[in-house]
């Protein structure tokens, strides 16, 4: 098992290296740089600019600079200077002396905040409404799942079937306008768009104020986000515990007099919520993935709207620590669910 | 002598030219007995006539304004959206009403089957084509070949594949809008230009779809090539070539078809989820998920143009899914209800 684990943590790095190193590879080969404007800035302005920036320095040496400036720690005496030198983490060790780490660089387009700012601010926001999207996901589907199952053939079970090809087919960017207009616009239950959650977290994402004022604004978004996922885990389930069932370990369960509510309890359900595990992966890309139009379709202050700006705004660091921070959840979700998934079926490690 | 040779050889052939047959065969009638399958195939059918036809279909072109009947909506929607009543534009020229600049509604969504649909096909297509090649390759002749075919499938596959697409369609987008006239980039460019963007975005998608397929039939082809029929072919002295797509390709073909047409409706919302952040369609080529993203901008005050192309996405991907499910059940009823 550790083993297993630490190969797939080097090939984790590996995938993010490589990420990282074609992220920066393509914005690099396509032609023009973050300042052009309509109207074309004066040469020595934009060489003033690439040098404050470092960006008339050979394309290696850009590369090596974003990833140390990243990766390795400093220990600083004093504030910043500039918020070139601001960091993500900045911890006071004693005296004046700080201990600096990750520094994701500034925006070329908003001048006053840099990327570490809106990972700080916007980050958590966009973590809430994954959070919740995947909590809806799992409350609806495993149960939605579980009842198909066992009533399979019945009304409950074609119930629940056609909700599930109902999410698979709706997908996040058609059912959030729906969702705003019945229950923004119509019924006017809930604000169609706007965030209730306010700096400072706890833990980095979880808002001090959990009242229904963050709420109101959570449920729309995260049901839309949620529902297909939901789906898939519900058809997941259901298919499974229908193998399961079949086993002969319960029908000796059944002989041998134990109550059907333990059956399913105790041994139908365990085993059948194993292969669900394996979609909970892609099901993450498809939450993060999703963000991003939720966000927009919402008007969620998240990370999405800075992400898809800034590739059309050839902002290389926001879209450098905007993609590495996707990709670095995605991976890690990916890493979770392969090990718990070969620590349930120890088959799996030896493939 | 050679007419009892022909007719032994057309005894051996028969049983086995029947068999195939009836596979698919078999397969059709149980796909015409599920009906929800069939409500999805005609939904298919009706979806590509529409795609194809969408010109003459059309009562408007898709790019025509007509400024006066911005955000117009007819009479009869406004049963459904009373509170239009006291500050849209109300004109029955368009059947569903005007979009922002006044642009047929209902014309411009019949254009929209177009790369929908487009995207419907070319997706599994691609996916298809270099996948199982790919896999075949790297399944039949295993060794180094494999481990450095698989290794790098690998590496592509914990990729997030929509950042990848993201990233590609803003690089194909500028580098090559500003290409030389003569090159390869510019003539790429100019292909793109006249199908209104959508090249760039069956490579973008055509760059990540395979994965899936590739190793589908890799492990596939493993577990098939051991078997005696295959030792056979290689006993009689068959090529490389012949044993792979001849005896090995059949056989693999039918999980294959399977998988790439669970994943239309993943390209479709693709696609929609592309135009909708402005990096798939160049407009005013009407695409879906461009619409939608016009539309939710106005959600509050002019809600059906937000909502018409998002039910006609949902139908869509319906569609798709009833007739992916139905296919999947017909071609492996092993599988039933999985997935």
């Amino acid at each position: 098992m550790g083993r297993y684990i630490a190969r797939r943590f080097l090939w984790t790095l590996v995938v993010l290296l490589v990420l990282s190193l074609v992220t920066f590879a393509l914005q690099r080969a396509v032609p023009g740089g973050p300042f052009d404007r309509e109207k074309k800035l004066p040469e020595e302005i934009i060489r003033n600019l690439e040098a404050k920036y470092h960006l008339d320095e050979p394309y290696w040496k850009q590369y090596l600079r974003y990833l140390s400036d990243v990766l390795v720690p400093r220990i600083v005496k004093g504030e910043p200077k500039s918020l070139l030198e601001e960091s993500l983490f900045d911890i006071k060790l004693w005296d004046d002396y700080h201990l600096r780490w990750v520094n994701l660089g500034p925006s070329y387009s908003s001048r006053s905040r840099t990327v570490n700012d809106i990972v700080r601010e916007q980050l958590p926001v966009s973590f809430q409404l994954g959070v919740a999207a995947l909590t809806i996901a799992v409350l609806i589907g495993i149960p939605m799942g579980i009842i198909a199952g066992l009533k399979q053939n019945t009304i409950w079970d074609y119930l629940g079937m056609s909700v599930a090809i109902f999410g698979v087919s709706v997908p996040v960017i058609a059912m959030g306008p729906i969702l705003v207009w019945i229950f923004g616009v119509m019924l006017k239950w809930l604000p169609p768009t706007g965030w209730g959650a306010k700096p400072p977290y706890i833990l980095f994402f979880i808002p001090s104020d959990l009242s229904w004022n963050f709420w109101r604004y959570v449920l729309m978004p995260a049901f839309a986000l949620g529902l297909g996922q939901s789906a898939i885990i519900a058809r997941l389930t259901r298919a499974s515990l229908l193998q399961v069932i079949r086993e002969d370990y319960i029908r000796t369960a059944r002989a041998k007099g134990l109550p059907e509510r333990l059956v399913v309890l105790r041994h139908a359900l365990r085993n059948s919520l194993i292969p669900v595990v394996t979609v909970l992966g892609p099901m993450f890309a498809a939450v993060v993935t999703g963000t991003f139009v939720t966000e927009q379709i919402f008007g969620i202050p998240g990370l999405g709207k800075y992400f898809v700006t800034s590739v059309t705004n050839r902002d290389y660091p926001v879209i450098m620590g905007t993609i590495l921070l996707y990709a670095i959840f995605l991976v890690l979700a990916n890493l979770v669910v392969d090990i718990t998934y070969a620590w349930l079926d120890p088959r799996i490690r030896y493939e | 002598m050679a007419e009892s040779s022909r007719v032994e050889a057309l005894r051996t052939a028969l049983p086995q030219r029947r068999k195939t047959a009836s596979l698919w065969a078999d397969a059709l009638y149980r796909l015409s007995r599920n009906k929800a399958a069939i409500l999805g195939g005609t939904l298919v059918i009706l979806l590509t006539l529409t795609a194809i036809f969408a010109r003459y279909i059309a009562p408007y072109p898709y790019d025509v304004q007509d400024r006066n009947a911005a955000n117009a909506i007819p009479t009869w929607m406004l049963e459904i959206f009373p509170m239009m009543k006291s500050y849209a534009v109300i004109s029955d020229k368009f059947p569903l009403g005007a979009d922002y600049v006044g642009r047929d509604m209902l014309s411009r969504l019949i254009y929209g089957t177009q790369i929908s649909l487009a995207v419907a096909y070319v997706g599994p297509i691609i996916a298809l084509l270099v996948g199982t090649i790919y896999g075949l390759i790297s399944g039949y002749f295993s060794r180094w070949v494999d481990n450095i075919m698989m290794r790098f499938v690998d590496l592509m596959y914990a990729f997030p594949s929509l950042l990848l697409i993201i990233l590609m369609m803003a690089f194909f987008r500028s580098t090559f809008a500003q290409s030389e006239p003569g090159t390869f980039a510019y003539v790429m460019n100019k292909i793109d230009e006249r199908f209104g963007g959508m090249l760039f975005i069956f490579i973008g998608i055509g760059l990540t779809a395979w994965m899936g397929t590739a190793r589908l039939a890799r492990g596939q082809v493993l577990s098939i090539r051991e078997q005696d029929f295959v030792l056979a072919a290689r006993a009689v002295g068959a090529s490389h070539l012949r044993i792979i797509f001849s005896h090995i390709m059949p056989n693999i073909l039918g999980p294959l078809v399977i998988t790439v047409t669970l994943a239309i409706p993943g390209y479709i919302t693709t696609e929609a989820f592309l135009s909708f952040i402005g990096l798939g369609v160049n407009p005013p080529t009407p695409s879906w998920g461009s619409m939608i993203s016009d539309g939710s901008q106005a959600i509050r005050t002019y809600p059906p143009q937000a909502i018409l192309p998002a039910l006609a996405l949902s139908i869509t991907m319906f569609a798709f899914n009833f007739l992916g499910d139905g296919l999947r059940d017909a071609l492996d009823p092993r599988l039933r209800g999985t997935q």
